[in-house]
């Protein structure tokens, strides 16, 4: 194959990315979408290998066979559940590939010259002479690479993190330690600096490897101090990140369709990043440098809490009132997921239809552990997409809600983000349960939400809560409401 | 003209550096445009297949596997395939499974509509 006629072929996939993505703007095209995308990959990979008839072919085509048994197995056998942490480990894997290929394509000039001449580098060009196979004609190449080799680790490492708290291989809630974003940035500061010194002064291997290393320390210390419910920025932020790093390698070797394909996911990562933190009134620098809920853990919610009555309810009697009820409103929120109920959620919400009673269900945003979690988790136990009302669309409403359910949301009902401007989360944009003539809210314990704060909401009158596992609860309503 | 891989001539293109400007400034821009109009009922496929997407570095990771010599290049450059591949598959399956599900949540929807009809 000509030069030409891949260039042609990367412009197709690059459009192939690119109508795949909006196709993505409904759910009856969102399919075809991902396919179209799928297609311009498998074009773009069989290019290369069709113009790579040099060396080490087997050896592709094994590792190849490998990764796709690996990639295809976990992503079917994964749970819709436990997608979160899937997406987090197959964005490190990328980020893995992104800073491999940026700090490998140098090693070769790095090994065989011990360093690449250094005055070739001051005067703006890194001369290939015999350096090996590969090697840079212009710094400009260098300094993507370096963009590619930091940001690419970052991701690597704070995705597997992202993964490891997810998975609860490790606990969810923030660690932190004294001095922890004054030591974080100037680590950061150093990664640059050694980075700098690797573009532009000496092109020294083991520099190279101290700047991967340390970035590499950066993604880990970036996100353990990020609790459990921010990961939706953290996922999205982290995405981002490994789409630049593949865009920022797409420039140093020259490839468009890695530097379309990347700034694409760049460019989404970071809107999603956006609206996560919009949806939570908290800026970017807050969340990765807030640690938040540290302060209020111990202090707050037992103080508070201990004076004020709680209701409960049975089963029994939610039955009955959902059974009668005009419009029921079910905000599902993480504990949902961990229960995995949906499936149950949804045969009871059929059953109340069945009876005349209208449903719908409120997702906030930030329910969940990364962007849309609670819609994929519904859309699986077959809840018609049409009945899925956002925030905005959907706060109206409940104040002519007989019953909002509340199963394994916290946070995001919490009303004190309306009216308590000492509140930590004061000013993020939260579901209206409080206005509804009844709010039930399914939790397993009066433990508070991973923040640690305290929730009004369950000491209102108009509140009784319903405790145990959100799974058990919804089969006991379901039972109950075979008898009403 | 400058090549800023010369040895990846074959199988990287030879664009002027201000192209390559132009592609990531459009394909920015571009990539802001189309996903801002992606509901929010679709951010989980979104980012899963954009997950996918950037599993295009495993282009990259070719193209330096096939121009690796020496163990330490051929090692690192064979990892970077193997985990580009991971990424790809594992995207683009996770993201059809997401998707088919939605499939399934529009036939609910059709059913419900015509249970309202009735």
């Amino acid at each position: 194959m000509s030069n030409d006629q891949a260039q042609i072929a990367y412009l197709i996939t690059s459009i192939c990315f690119i109508l795949g993505i909006m196709q993505l703007r409904s759910p009856v095209t969102a399919r075809r979408g991902n396919l179209i995308a799928a297609v311009g990959m498998i074009i773009a990979i069989a290019t290369m290998l069709d113009t790579n008839h040099a060396n080490n072919v087997l050896l592709i085509i094994l590792a190849m066979i490998v990764g796709a048994i690996i990639g295809t197995a976990g992503g079917r056998m994964v749970r819709m559940t436990a997608m979160p942490q899937m997406v987090a480990l197959f964005n490190g894997m990328g980020a893995g590939a992104a800073a491999l290929v940026a700090g490998g394509g140098l090693v070769p000039s790095l090994l065989s010259n011990g360093h690449v001449v250094s005055s070739c580098v001051k005067a703006g060009r890194l001369i290939s002479g015999d350096c090996g196979a590969l090697t840079l004609q212009n710094t400009g190449g260098t300094i993507w690479a370096a963009v590619s080799v930091i940001v690419g680790s970052i991701s690597i490492t704070g995705s597997l993190i992202a993964y490891a708290k997810l998975q609860e291989l490790m606990g969810s809630r923030p660690i932190t330690f004294p001095f922890q974003n004054y030591f974080n940035l100037a680590l950061l500061v150093v990664v640059i600096g050694l980075a700098l010194s690797f573009v532009f002064i000496h092109a020294l291997g083991p520099i190279l490897a101290l700047v991967a290393i340390g970035a590499l320390a950066v993604g880990v210390l970036m996100v353990l101090p990020i609790g459990g419910g921010d990961m939706p920025v953290v996922i999205s932020l982290l995405n981002s990140f490994t789409g630049v790093a593949a865009a920022a390698t797409g420039l140093d070797v020259g490839i468009p369709a890695l530097i379309v394909g990347g700034t694409l996911v760049g460019a989404s990562g970071t809107i999603l990043t956006i609206l996560m933190c919009r949806a939570m009134n908290r800026s970017l620098f807050n969340v990765v440098f807030g640690a938040f809920g540290t302060i209020a853990v111990g202090a707050g919610p037992a103080t508070k809490g201990a004076g004020a009555m709680v209701r409960s309810i049975s089963p029994d009697d939610l039955a009955a009132s959902l059974a009668y009820a005009h419009l029921v409103i079910i905000v599902p929120g993480y504990g949902l997921a961990v229960a995995r109920a949906q499936q149950e959620v949804r045969e009871m919400a059929t059953m109340l239809e069945q009876r005349g009673v209208t449903v719908k269900y409120a997702i906030h945003p930030v329910a969940g552990r990364m962007p849309g979690h609670m819609n994929v988790l519904l859309a699986e136990a077959n809840v018609p997409y049409s009945q899925l009302c956002e925030m905005d669309a959907i706060n109206g409403e409940f104040e002519h809600c007989d019953v909002a359910l509340v199963v394994g949301a916290n946070d995001v009902t919490n009303p004190a983000a309306r009216n308590d401007p000492s509140s930590e989360i004061y000013g993020m944009p939260i579901l209206n349960v409080d206005q509804a003539r009844s709010a039930v809210i399914l939790k397993r314990s009066m433990n508070p939400g991973f923040a640690g704060i305290d929730n009004p909401l369950f000491y209102a009158p108009k509140s009784m809560m319903l405790f145990g596992d959100a799974r058990a609860s919804i089969l006991k309503i379901i039972a109950a409401l075979k008898e009403v | 003209m400058i090549s800023l891989h010369p040895v990846l001539a074959d199988s990287a293109s030879t664009l002027s550096l201000t192209s390559y400007a132009y592609i990531f400034a459009l394909a920015g821009f571009l990539g802001f445009v189309l996903i801002s109009k992606v509901p929010s009922i679709l951010h989980t496929p979104l980012m899963s297949g954009t997950n996918a997407i950037h599993g295009i570095i495993l282009v990259g990771a070719i193209a330096l596997c096939a121009n690796a010599h020496g163990w330490i290049s051929i090692t690192l450059s064979t990892i970077a395939v193997a985990l580009g591949a991971i990424n790809v598959f594992g995207g683009f399956v996770v993201t059809d499974r997401i998707l088919e599900m939605f499939r399934g949540s529009a036939r609910g929807n059709a059913s419900a509509k015509e249970a309202a009809h009735e």
